[in-house]
């Protein structure tokens, strides 16, 4: 594993290129980017204030910077340094901006959730789509580019609109019977529509692309319902995480639950290996040479915990939630699938410092991570079936079916791994971490390259 | 007088004591009086001199009177108690003491009777003291439970009320419950209500500001671009037509009908593998049910209607196979109904086995002391029986071999035995002695020849001499005068020999013959006394023809035959490998070379 220097960054925005080659980074007004291989910076822009959003287009030509406090978007070129292109959203002020999959419309967010302004950098024409819902997840592009869905809620009822990006002409407008829509998904082949109501009610609705419903799934009633959806990258799979701590699995044939994985405090499954991570004080002047499960060129640096398998039963540490606080800190709140949609990673809220991997071919439990913190963020290898996951300091925890390893990342001053982003080869990690100060509240946020 | 005395009162005893006995059974009131008289009477008596006593001299008739009296009342009427004379103070002794007698017995009767009845009161004074103190425990429990059912009552009561109290508990809590729901409700629907307008509101604000932005005609609202970028896929825009609009409609309709057909597709690849699994497994089904079937049929009789089941089934189950592939409507119910069916079948083939088993389980568990044993026993007695048959057996045996092997047994046997051995070694003999017969009979015969044989030589010979000699004699008679002479001489010396030869040839016949007879086989030929006139052996059956002529000149041909046929072999196989037998090369190998080495030994043989 070999780690690159330590690059300055703002805002956790740092974003490779869709295609891989270029790494944009934004750095306080200023956007760099950096070829992939190399880390050369290859194009320096300025923008008009602090960045607070980038993105990268489509065909990794154009970089978006919007400046949300000013109301801005400016977009750039890679391949020509002077093209500029400089959007206001005036005094409606901008809430978010993203790119249409095309690569050649911006779509943008206005305050209050007004309406959602499409400017085309074609002709520069702009369009308006009023009523767009302010809820988790009120848009979504299919996979393939060719349709936007859109919640939009008109005289206290909730509608989809689903647009060709195309040209954006409304294809579809319909209403769904949901109390309050939380958000929709498209599934991976662009067919069906998962939309599902907010967490006051358990209610997930599909809908074929044409609008019609295709079913619906309600778990229970009279309590707090769906707190995330993820469809499988395969489309075979549906899975809900919801408030009860529990994930179900709906099929695509019948849409109906195919199984349910809960989460319990105790495990007692003989079948699934608990790692525990056990932190160890480096002892003064000792030679502490890593002792890994598996030892992947980890003799190279010093690592102050390890992990250890657990015999079940495994009592697991469980953080009561306060009822009386809204949003409360319970249930199922980050799916993920491998990409081969082999493995599910989950975390539940109340056991915040856990992460459990679920084998979906034989519907069961395959692995528990048990961090000594709580777990920040968690991401699956694009390539293979390989979690990388961070807990907020200075190490970076991967999980393989072959096995479980943490590793020391190399700074001086401990640094705090946020948040960590594949590379879209499976080759390298990119990690974003943090520095606080001693004095101020300012933080300077560096982010990691390292090539595994 | 004295018979008199004697013979009535007997009589009159005996009809008194009757008399009395029934007095004292029947009279029972009267008792209380004799008691008195009774006890009276001694009483008087101890105090007769003293005070106011019962008879004086003055008043003994009186008293005798009223004692007889007395006495017919206590029934002893016939003892009559008689002054000695008539107004004299003397009693009649006899009467007197009768009565005395009688009374006596009456008395000790019933103080007998006393006794008895104070026992009896002593008892029934103790059962009622028993029956008190029962009685006393009985009231005792009686006001125990008397309390305890008072204490129940009362919690009984307590109780009562403490449900009532709960009943209006729950009465007022069901009407917070009720009163609650109904707040929530009106809430909720509040709740709602005032969402819903407060989203109205917000989306009126919220086109009041669209409206607002629009009329303002914001300046700021604005794009900037150095030079308009072309479609990321090359093409132009379109304008927003109908043929447009129609041809979105389209391709959505394509993305989704391809959609289908891929899940379709997959769906129907997995139908074809379930297919095949089902299919599978209905084999294996039928497979497995069949011969249960035909064992069932003939084991019993209610089956019968489950095997014209199962026949129609199966039957079902081939036309089903059969239409299988077409994935019709009827030909699946038939196949899943077959399935079903078979499965059923299955079911009930396993519980049938399940309850077998428990049944025979249960059976082993219950009879395991019962008819097994008896099974067990039988067995045993057999196999114990059979066990000591073999340890007979064994007996038997090693007894034949200890005898076989010792000598030293019992004579009869052992007589026996050697007589056996004796009548086999007889046996043998004798034909041994049959064979030695004939064989001495060949050789009498041989001998006979070569007698005869060395006769007719010897006759030769002599003949031959004779001639030598007349041939000499008259050479010399030629020669010399005295040819007569000679001729007589020679005569005698050569009628000498023959005679002395005549018995060495016996001694030599009789020392061959016990040679001859200890071995069969060997031709030891009599040894020839080494007389000129006598041929050798090898002459003799060389004359006879008994030994082949030539050896050597036959086995030489052979050799040569062989010598001649191996060299063509070798250079067979010198030329060309030898075949690979089935059995491998490597076996065949080693016989190459010995053929090899035998040609070119024989080659040279040859040769040479």
């Amino acid at each position: 594993m070999n780690f690159s220097e330590v690059f300055k960054q703002s805002n956790q925005l740092c974003k490779v290129s869709p295609d891989g080659k270029y790494l944009a980074t934004c750095v306080q007004y200023r956007l760099v980017v950096r070829d992939m291989s190399t880390l050369q910076i290859l194009q320096l822009y300025t923008c008009l204030d602090q960045i607070s959003h980038m993105d990268w287009s489509s065909d990794s030509l154009f970089i978006l910077c919007a400046m949300y406090k000013r109301g801005l978007v400016q977009v750039w070129s890679l391949e020509q340094p002077d093209w500029h292109c400089k959007i206001d959203e005036g005094s409606i002020g901008l809430l978010s901006s993203r790119w249409s999959p095309d690569g050649r419309h911006i779509l943008n967010t206005t305050e209050f959730h007004l309406r959602i302004t499409v400017w085309s950098l074609c002709t520069k024409a702009v369009s308006y789509i009023k009523y767009p819902k302010a809820c988790q997840k009120g848009i979504d592009f299919s996979r393939d580019g060719c349709y936007m869905a859109l919640a939009e809620r008109r005289d206290c009822k909730d509608y989809v609109s689903v647009f060709v990006c195309d040209d954006w002409h409304l294809l579809r407008h319909f209403e769904t019977e949901t109390q309050d829509l939380g958000g929709l998904e498209w599934s991976p082949n662009g067919c069906v529509l998962a939309v599902w109501d907010s967490c006051l009610e358990y209610k997930v609705l599909l809908y074929s692309l044409d609008g019609r419903l295709l079913s619906t799934y309600s778990a229970y009633e009279w309590s707090l319902g769906v707190k995330t959806v993820t469809w499988s990258p395969s489309s075979q799979f549906l899975a809900i995480g919801s408030y009860d701590e529990k994930v179900r699995v709906l099929n695509h044939i019948t849409w109906k639950k195919i199984t349910q994985f809960e989460h319990p405090a105790t495990i007692n499954n003989t079948k699934a290996v608990v790692y525990k991570e056990v932190e160890r004080r480096p002892a003064v002047g000792a030679d502490d040479l890593s002792l890994h499960n598996i030892t992947i060129g980890t003799t190279l640096f010093n690592t102050q915990s390890k992990y250890e398998i657990c015999p079940p039963p495994v009592q697991i540490p469980v953080v009561k939630p306060d009822p009386d606080r809204a949003n409360p800190k319970i249930g199922v709140s980050t799916l993920a699938f491998s990409s081969d949609s082999r493995y599910l990673a989950t975390k539940n809220d109340n056991m915040a410092s856990v992460v459990w991997v679920w084998d979906m071919q034989n519907m069961s439990l395959e692995a528990v991570l048990e961090q000594c913190s709580a777990v920040r963020c968690f991401q699956w290898d694009p390539r293979r079936p390989r979690l990388a996951l961070c807990t907020g300091n200075s190490k970076l925890y991967l999980w393989s079916p072959a096995g479980c390893v943490s590793v020391e990342v190399p700074t001086e001053g401990g640094f705090q791994v946020q948040s960590l982003n594949w590379h879209c080869s499976g080759d390298s990690l990119i990690l974003l971490v943090s520095k606080y100060h001693l004095l101020g509240t300012k933080c300077v946020q560096k982010h990691y390259f390292k090539t595994l | 007088m004295g018979e008199w005395w004697t013979t009535v009162p007997i009589g009159t005893s005996m009809g008194n004591y009757e008399a009395s006995r029934i007095s004292h059974a029947t009279m029972s009131p009267s008792r209380q009086n004799n008691y008195v008289s009774m006890y009276s009477l001694p009483l008087s008596k101890s105090s007769y001199s003293v005070i106011s006593a019962f008879c004086t001299e003055d008043n003994i008739s009186p008293c005798i009177s009223y004692i007889n009296q007395e006495l017919d009342s206590l029934g002893l009427s016939s003892i009559c108690i008689e002054a000695s004379s008539p107004g004299g103070a003397g009693l009649s002794a006899v009467p007197a003491l009768n009565a005395m007698y009688e009374l006596l017995q009456i008395h000790r009767r019933n103080m007998c009777t006393l006794e008895e009845l104070e026992k009896e009161q002593l008892k029934k004074t103790s059962s009622l003291e028993h029956m008190q103190m029962n009685n006393s425990r009985l009231k005792d429990q009686l006001e125990l439970s008397i309390r305890e059912k008072s204490g129940l009552h009362e919690t009984e009561r307590q109780l009562q009320l403490k449900i009532k109290t709960l009943q209006s508990c729950l009465k007022t809590e069901k009407d917070e419950v009720q009163k609650l729901q109904n707040i929530i409700a009106s809430r909720a629907s509040q709740y709602s209500h005032d969402a819903k307008r407060k989203e109205r509101e917000a989306s009126k604000l919220k086109e009041r500001l669209s409206q607002l932005l629009v009329d303002r005609k914001d300046k700021k609202l604005a794009i900037d671009v150095l030079n308009c970028l072309g479609r990321s896929d090359g093409r132009r825009s379109h304008w927003k037509t109908a043929k447009a609009t129609a041809s979105h409609e389209g391709e959505m309709y394509k993305s989704l009908l391809s959609d289908y057909e891929a899940s379709q597709r997959s769906l129907m690849l997995e139908n074809a593998e379930l297919k095949k699994v089902l299919q599978q497994m209905k084999k294996e089904m039928i497979h497995i049910l069949s011969p249960r079937q035909s064992s069932s049929r003939r084991a019993t009789a209610d089956d019968t209607q489950e095997q014209v089941d199962s026949d129609g089934e199966e039957k079902a189950g081939d036309s089903s196979r059969e239409t299988l592939d077409q994935s019709c409507e009827h030909a699946r119910e038939q196949l899943t109904n077959s399935i079903r069916q078979q499965w059923r079948k299955l079911r009930n083939h396993m519980e049938k086995l399940d309850s077998q088993a428990s049944q025979v389980q249960n059976q082993l568990e219950s009879n395991k002391e019962v008819i097994p044993r008896e099974t067990h026993d039988e067995e045993m007695e057999r196999m114990r029986h059979e066990v000591q048959q073999c340890k007979e057996f064994i007996h038997t045996q090693q007894q034949l071999l200890q005898q076989q092997l010792n000598t030293s047994f019992d004579d009869e046997t052992a007589a026996l035995l050697n007589d056996c051995y004796t009548l086999e070694e007889k046996e043998r003999l004798k034909e041994e002695w049959r064979l030695f017969e004939e064989q001495k009979r060949n050789f009498e015969r041989e001998r006979k020849n070569f007698t005869e044989a060395a006769i007719r030589l010897g006759r030769e010979k002599k003949a031959f001499q004779e001639d030598r000699a007349t041939w000499l004699k008259n050479q010399f008679l030629n020669m010399t005068p005295f040819t007569d002479r000679r001729r007589c001489s020679s005569s005698d010396g050569h009628s000498a020999l023959s005679i002395r030869s005549e018995p060495e040839m016996r001694i030599s016949s009789t020392n061959t013959q016990p040679a001859k007879s200890s071995t069969y086989a060997t031709f030891s030929t009599p040894k020839p006394t080494q007389s000129a006139t006598v041929p050798s052996t090898t002459e003799l059956y060389r004359t006879l023809r008994l030994i082949p002529d030539s050896r050597s000149p036959r086995q030489r041909q052979t050799f040569n035959s062989f010598a001649c046929r191996t060299p063509c072999r070798t250079l067979c196989s010198l030329v060309c490998p030898p075949a690979p037998t089935p059995s491998g090369h490597r076996k065949s190998a080693p016989s190459c070379e010995t053929t090899v080495f035998i040609g070119l030994h024989f080659d040279a043989t040859g040769k040479s």
